[in-house]
């Protein structure tokens, strides 16, 4: 236990809380002073998606496409294409949904150095409700090939993830949320790797797999099972495609009972690329903590995690649930 | 302007090279859009025989201008030019569309001196508007080209594109409208009329000029017309005739998509080959395996 909890920041009280929106904005900020071929676009939502960091530093490489995602994609590929370094930014249900076919045509097909970083993904949008909300867009994109898919769980994590993709050549997703979200990472400690899941507790009796702000949660759950005498290892699989099949299979062979953790749907997320690995390469008991094939709604975003399953106190029932199976 | 009247000549071989080798290569392929090519064959031969400065041994010359298709489907002319420009073996011209040849059904990176994966209606103007603003954003002096389809001007996209391109000023954008009146399903005017687009272009902020789509020394006038045109793109529309050079594909609608057969194909290059002698031109460079 020693090695892991290097990675989590000291537990303050009360936690210090970040949007991982926030850190994208800062990070690219950053990360604009250092490399001139950065360009960022945006769809009129600058300052929601917090891009509008990098528009006030870099004003001569922001450019504003107005309410046309489409557009923002396809002039994203143009600039990819002339060498540029694009990150586009607008909510994601705009930005895999709307904008999905020139994504999927103009960038992932030809594998364009772009970067499609989207916030305001998830149920944790709050009171925007359904219409805003994505339960789908981690499959939509886990879909396609030549992308990349990262959720990173915390602001550090985030602002790690931006400079990983930006180093990668090729197409990325990058899950953002709307909500200040704790903090558990240590920026000391913590070392975002892309394509690397990470063990940040570990444990025999169950695995709990998660990405997004459900790591946090499944820490939390962690905590409680060990009151009751069950020890989880808690994995963080940031990079959900391409997944880090090596680290989920240990983990799995190293439990024998695997729950998933995600803020999307329970379909073509995090817990169906788990199964799919699994299924394959080590059959494990398994139960998928997510949205239960429903669209969101109006609510604030920690009623909405309550209202969609996705608490600590959900993770735990489902480790009961299949550690029972475990034992069958 | 007045040309040499020899560079007309030497346009026209290439636009009749253009049209037999659209013709041969989706004959040989069983698939394509062969009409779709016919219509545009003068103004790739305006723009890769005269317009774009390309250097075919170096593909990725950072200094070269850009060519887009946004009509992808009309890549079998693209090809037919890129190839006699000297990107490629004219031989390859004839594994279009099979399996492991470079030249996709519809343009793709692998293909030496395609600039963007188009094909999807709507997207191919929005990666040209990308393109220039990188040109733009870095003071070069290259220029950004593009056609798209009088049926793709129906697609939204489109005109997110078109407004970006006038609002971000981008004179080194010069667009195409290939207007030939007709589309998959029908007449563009009776399917869902996208007219008058040469108002609506103005409207949205593009410097237009209309041309003969045919008349190489119109589009040789208005592609400098658009090169001098200062603080917004240029649209060139072109009054073209799909399937433009054979009389049994002219205007006809049934032959959306549609190779012509092994027959068919003879009477079509014997229809092309008897225009061009009648019209002086030079004997176009054979493609092996000719019908
Ligand atoms: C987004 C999209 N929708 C539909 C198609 C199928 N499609 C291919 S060509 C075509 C008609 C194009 O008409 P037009 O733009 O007038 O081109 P033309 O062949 O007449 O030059 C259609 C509908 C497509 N390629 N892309
Ligand atoms: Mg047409």
């Amino acid at each position: 236990m020693d090695g892991p909890r290097l990675l989590l920041a000291k537990t303050e009280s009360p936690p210090r809380a970040v949007a991982t929106r926030d850190a994208y904005g800062d990070a690219l900020a950053q990360l604009g002073a250092e490399d001139p071929d950065i360009v960022v676009l945006d769809a009129d939502l600058a300052k929601s998606t917090k891009t509008i960091k990098f528009a006030e530093r870099f004003p001569e490489r922001f450019f504003e496409v107005g309410i046309a995602e489409q557009n923002l994609m396809g002039i994203a590929a143009g600039l990819a294409l002339a060498g540029k370094k694009p990150f586009v930014s607008t909510f994601a249900v705009f930005g895999t949904g709307r904008a999905f076919e020139p994504l999927r045509n103009s960038i992932a097909y030809p594998a364009l150095n772009v970067k499609i970083c989207l916030s305001h993904a998830g149920v944790t949008v709050g009171e925007d409700g359904g219409s805003h909300q994505t339960v789908e867009d981690i499959a939509l994109m886990r879909s396609l090939p030549n992308l990349t898919v990262v959720v990173p769980a915390d602001a550090v994590e985030t602002a790690q993830a931006v400079r990983a993709i930006h180093a990668h050549h090729g197409p990325v997703y990058l899950r953002m949320g709307r909500p200040s979200v704790p903090v558990i990472f240590d920026a000391e400690g913590y070392r975002f790797r892309l394509g690397r899941a990470t063990v940040l507790r570990e444990g025999r009796d169950v695995a709990l797999m998660a990405c997004g702000i459900m790591v946090s949660q499944a820490l939390a759950a962690a905590e409680r099972l060990a009151a009751e005498g069950i020890e989880a290892l808690v994995l963080n699989v940031s990079t959900v495609k391409p997944l880090d099949e090596e680290t989920v299979c240990a983990a799995a062979a190293r439990t024998g009972a695997v729950v998933t953790c995600e803020e999307h749907s329970v379909i073509g997320g995090l817990g169906s690329a788990v199964a799919e690995v699994l299924g394959e390469r080590r059959p494990t008991p398994m139960e998928r903590v997510g949205i239960k094939d429903v669209f969101g709604e109006s609510g604030t975003w920690k009623d909405l995690l309550k209202a969609r399953g996705l608490t600590p106190d959900d993770i735990v029932s489902a480790a009961r649930r299949v550690l029972r199976r475990k034992a069958d | 302007m007045s040309y040499p009247p020899d560079l007309i000549k030497r346009l026209q071989t290439h636009a009749y090279t253009i049209r037999r080798h659209s013709l041969i290569m989706t004959t040989r392929a069983a698939s394509g859009h062969p009409s779709s090519s016919l219509s545009m064959a003068e103004i790739m031969a305006a723009l890769y025989f005269h317009e774009l400065r390309v250097d075919p041994r170096c593909p990725d010359w950072p200094e070269r201008d850009r060519f887009v298709l946004s009509k992808g489907h009309g890549c079998p002319a693209q090809f037919a030019a890129l190839a006699e420009r000297g990107f490629f073996d004219r031989r390859e011209l004839l594994t279009l569309r099979q399996l492991g040849s470079f030249l996709q059904g519809h343009p793709d990176l692998k293909t030496p001196g395609v600039e963007a994966a188009t094909g999807s209606l709507g997207n191919g103007i929005s990666i040209a508007v990308g393109m220039a603003l990188a040109g733009k954003l870095d003071r070069r002096p290259w220029r950004v080209y593009t056609v798209i389809g009088d049926g793709e001007c129906q697609e939204g996209m489109v005109w997110e594109a078109a407004m970006a391109a006038a609002h971000f000023r981008l004179d080194n954008l010069c667009a195409l409208l290939d207007f030939n009146g007709l589309e998959t399903d029908g007449p563009v005017r009776e399917i869902m009329n996208p007219e008058p687009l040469d108002d609506k272009f103005r409207a949205f902020g593009w410097h237009v000029v209309e041309v003969d789509g045919h008349d190489l020394v119109q589009i040789l006038d208005a592609l400098a017309e658009a090169r001098r045109t200062a603080g917004r793109p240029t649209m060139i529309i072109a009054h073209t005739v799909k399937g433009k050079g054979v009389s049994f594909m002219e205007h006809e609608l049934d032959w959306h998509g549609k190779p012509a057969s092994p027959e068919q194909l003879r009477q079509a290059l014997a229809e092309l080959d008897a225009w061009a002698a009648a019209a002086g031109l030079e004997p176009p460079p054979p493609l092996d395996g000719e019908a």
